[in-house]
C-alpha cells in the first residue's frame, strides 16, 4: 500500500531499499540458476502427450515451485525450475529424467 | 508541567506522548517498571495502544517487527540478556527498515548473573544497524524518546534509547513533561510510505539472491548488498537528522544543542574526559574539582554511538593534549570499544592527543569519586604515561 500522506518532509530524501517482493514469475530470482540436473519429459512415454488429452499431470500437481504447466504436453519453464525431482519421482509412467546440467548445456552450444 | 519520577517513569511518559500505537514486552529488571507503567496507562485509557504480552523479549520485538510492518508506532523497552535475546530479530528490523523505537536500560551480562549497571549490553548490539542513543539524566529519557520516534520515522532505521539501570531507571528525579499539544506538531502522526495491506499482498524480505533481480513489473529490484549498502549509507546520513532533530526539538521545547557531544567546561581545557550516560553528569562534580586545582580539564559526555559522529569527535578532541575515555564496556581481547572509536575518529587529524582508556562500573561496581580524581591526575600533566593498555578502575582483589 503506498501512502501519499507521509507529513515528514525529510522523509523523502530516504528512499530506502527493502526486500518486498510481490505475487508472480520470478520475483523470488532466475532460481533455475540452481539447478545441478535437469528434468526432461520423454513426451512418447508421458501419459497427457501420448493420449493428446487432459490427464494425469502429477509433475503439475507435485511441483513445488509451480514451473509446469497444466498443458498438453506439459512444459517446464527453465528459467525458475530449480531441479528438485520431485515430478521425475512422481511421473507413473517414468517419463520424466533428470540429465545433468553441465551435459545439457554443452549439448546446447 | 515538572514532576517529580523515576527514569522508566519519565520514559514511560515519552512514549504516552509519543502516541506508540503496539507495545510488546517482557519484563525484565531494570526495565520492568517502565514496561509496568505502560500497561497502567492501557489499562486506564490514557494510552489508547495495543499492550501484547509476550512470552520472550524474541517475540517482543517480532511484535514490534510486525506492527510497523503494519504502518503502526511499535515501542519496546528490555535489558542486559533480554536485549541479546532480541539479537536476530534486532538486524532483522533494521534490514526491513522498521522505525521502532526501543529503551535499552542499560546492564551487565551474565554470567556471572548481575541485575545491575554496565553499557555491555548496548554495546554488544553495536553493529545491528540501530540508532543507539544516551542519556544522562531523566529530562533527556523522556525528550530522547519523543526525539527517537521522529528520527527512527524520518530514517527509517530503528532507535535504542539506552540509559542506566537503577542510577537512571530507579532514581527519582524532577523533570518536565512537555505539552501533548506541542509533541503533536513536533512529532507527526505515523504514515509510512509503504505498509502492509492485504489488498495488495507481499513478501516481505524473503529469501534475497546475491544478484540484483527484475521484479514482477519489470524494474530492476535491488540485492542483498545493494539493501544492506544502503542502510550504512542512511545510518551515516543520519548523522545530520540526529541533529536537524535536536535543532527541532530545541525550537519547540528549548532544551537540546548538543546532539552529539554534551560538553562541559571543554572549550578551554587541555585535557577532556568522555563517557556516555550518567557516568559523564558525575564526571562533571571531579572536574569542577580539578579545575580549582588548576588543572584545565572538562568532560565530553557522547550522547551519539551509533551511527558515531566522527567528525564532531575529532572537532571536540583533536586540539587537546589528552583524552581519558572512561567506560563501561570491553571489547575482550582488545579494548573499550568506545576508546577504540574516539582513537580512530582522531587517526586523520594533523594533531592527535594521548588518548587513554579507564574501563570501570562493570556489574555495578561503584563509581568511587576518588578512583575518577586519581584516574584523571594520573593522565594529565607533564608526566603523565604514554597511552597504554586500558586499565580497569575500582577493582578490590
Amino acid at each position: 500500500m503506498k501512502n501519499d500522506n507521509n507529513k515528514n518532509p525529510d522523509s523523502k530524501k530516504y528512499a530506502c531499499h527493502v526486500s518486498h517482493s510481490e505475487p508472480g514469475p520470478g520475483d523470488g530470482g532466475r532460481t533455475g540458476s540452481w539447478r545441478v540436473l535437469r528434468p526432461v519429459i520423454d513426451l512418447d512415454k508421458c501419459i497427457p502427450a501420448k493420449r493428446n488429452k487432459p490427464a494425469c499431470f502429477s509433475c503439475w500437481l507435485y511441483c513445488p515451485d509451480g514451473v509446469i504447466t497444466k498443458t498438453v504436453p506439459p512444459t517446464i519453464d527453465y528459467e525458475y525450475c530449480k531441479g528438485c525431482e520431485i515430478c521425475a519421482e512422481e511421473c507413473p509412467a517414468d517419463a520424466i529424467t533428470m540429465v545433468e546440467e553441465t551435459l545439457m548445456i554443452m549439448e546446447e552450444k | 508541567m515538572h514532576i517529580i519520577e523515576s527514569g522508566n517513569v519519565a520514559a514511560a511518559s515519552g512514549v504516552q506522548l509519543s502516541g506508540a500505537q503496539v507495545i510488546a514486552a517482557y519484563p525484565i529488571t531494570p526495565q520492568t517498571p517502565l514496561t509496568e507503567k505502560l500497561s497502567e496507562l492501557v489499562d486506564a485509557g490514557e494510552l489508547n495502544a495495543q499492550y501484547i504480552p509476550v512470552e520472550s523479549e524474541h517475540s517482543a520485538m517480532s511484535v514490534c517487527i510486525a506492527a510497523s510492518s503494519a504502518g503502526t508506532r511499535a515501542f519496546t523497552a528490555t535489558s542486559a540478556n533480554g536485549l541479546l535475546y532480541m539479537n536476530e530479530q534486532l538486524h532483522w528490523a533494521a534490514g526491513a527498515r522498521l522505525p521502532i523505537v526501543m529503551c535499552v536500560v542499560n546492564r551487565g551480562i551474565g554470567a556471572p548473573w548481575t541485575v545491575w549497571n554496565d553499557h555491555q549490553d548496548a554495546i554488544s548490539q553495536r553493529d545491528t544497524g540501530w540508532i543507539q542513543l544516551f542519556c544522562c539524566d531523566h529530562q533527556q529519557i523522556i525528550d530522547t524518546v519523543i526525539q527517537a520516534f521522529r528520527l527512527a520515522e524520518t530514517v527509517r532505521i530503528p532507535v535504542m534509547v539506552c540509559y542506566d539501570g537503577y542510577i537512571l531507571s530507579h532514581t527519582y528525579m524532577p523533570f518536565d513533561i512537555p505539552e501533548p499539544a506541542a509533541v503533536s506538531r513536533f512529532l507527526p502522526e505515523f504514515a509510512p510510505d509503504w505498509a502492509l495491506d492485504p489488498a495488495c499482498p507481499a513478501n516481505l524480505n524473503t529469501v534475497t539472491l546475491p544478484d540484483i533481480r527484475p521484479d514482477v513489473r519489470g524494474e530492476t529490484a535491488p540485492g542483498y548488498m545493494e539493501i544492506r549498502q544502503n542502510l550504512h549509507g542512511d545510518m551515516r546520513r543520519a548523522i545530520d537528522v540526529v541533529a536537524d532533530t535536536d535543532a527541532a526539538f530545541a525550537q519547540t521545547f528549548g532544551r537540546g544543542g548538543n546532539p552529539f557531544i554534551e560538553p562541559y567546561r571543554c572549550e578551554d581545557a587541555e585535557y577532556v574526559a568522555v563517557a556516555m550516560g550518567s557516568l559523564s553528569y558525575q564526571l562533571r562534580d571531579v572536574i569542577d574539582v580539578l579545575r580549582q586545582e588548576g588543572l584545565a580539564i572538562g568532560v565530553a559526555g557522547l550522547r551519539l554511538y551509533r551511527p558515531f559522529p566522527n567528525r564532531a569527535v575529532a572537532e571536540a578532541l583533536s586540539a587537546k593534549k589528552g583524552v581519558i575515555v572512561f567506560e563501561k564496556a570491553v571489547s575482550y581481547g582488545y579494548e573499550g570499544p568506545l576508546y577504540a572509536d574516539i582513537k580512530a575518529a582522531l587517526y586523520d587529524c594533523a594533531h592527535r592527543p594521548a588518548v587513554h582508556n579507564y574501563i570501570l562500573g562493570l556489574g555495578g561496581r561503584e563509581i568511587k569519586t576518588d578512583d575518577l580524581f586519581d584516574s584523571l591526575r594520573t593522565c594529565c600533566g607533564a608526566d603523565a604515561p604514554e597511552a597504554r593498555e586500558p586499565a580497569f578502575v575500582g577493582l578490590k582483589i
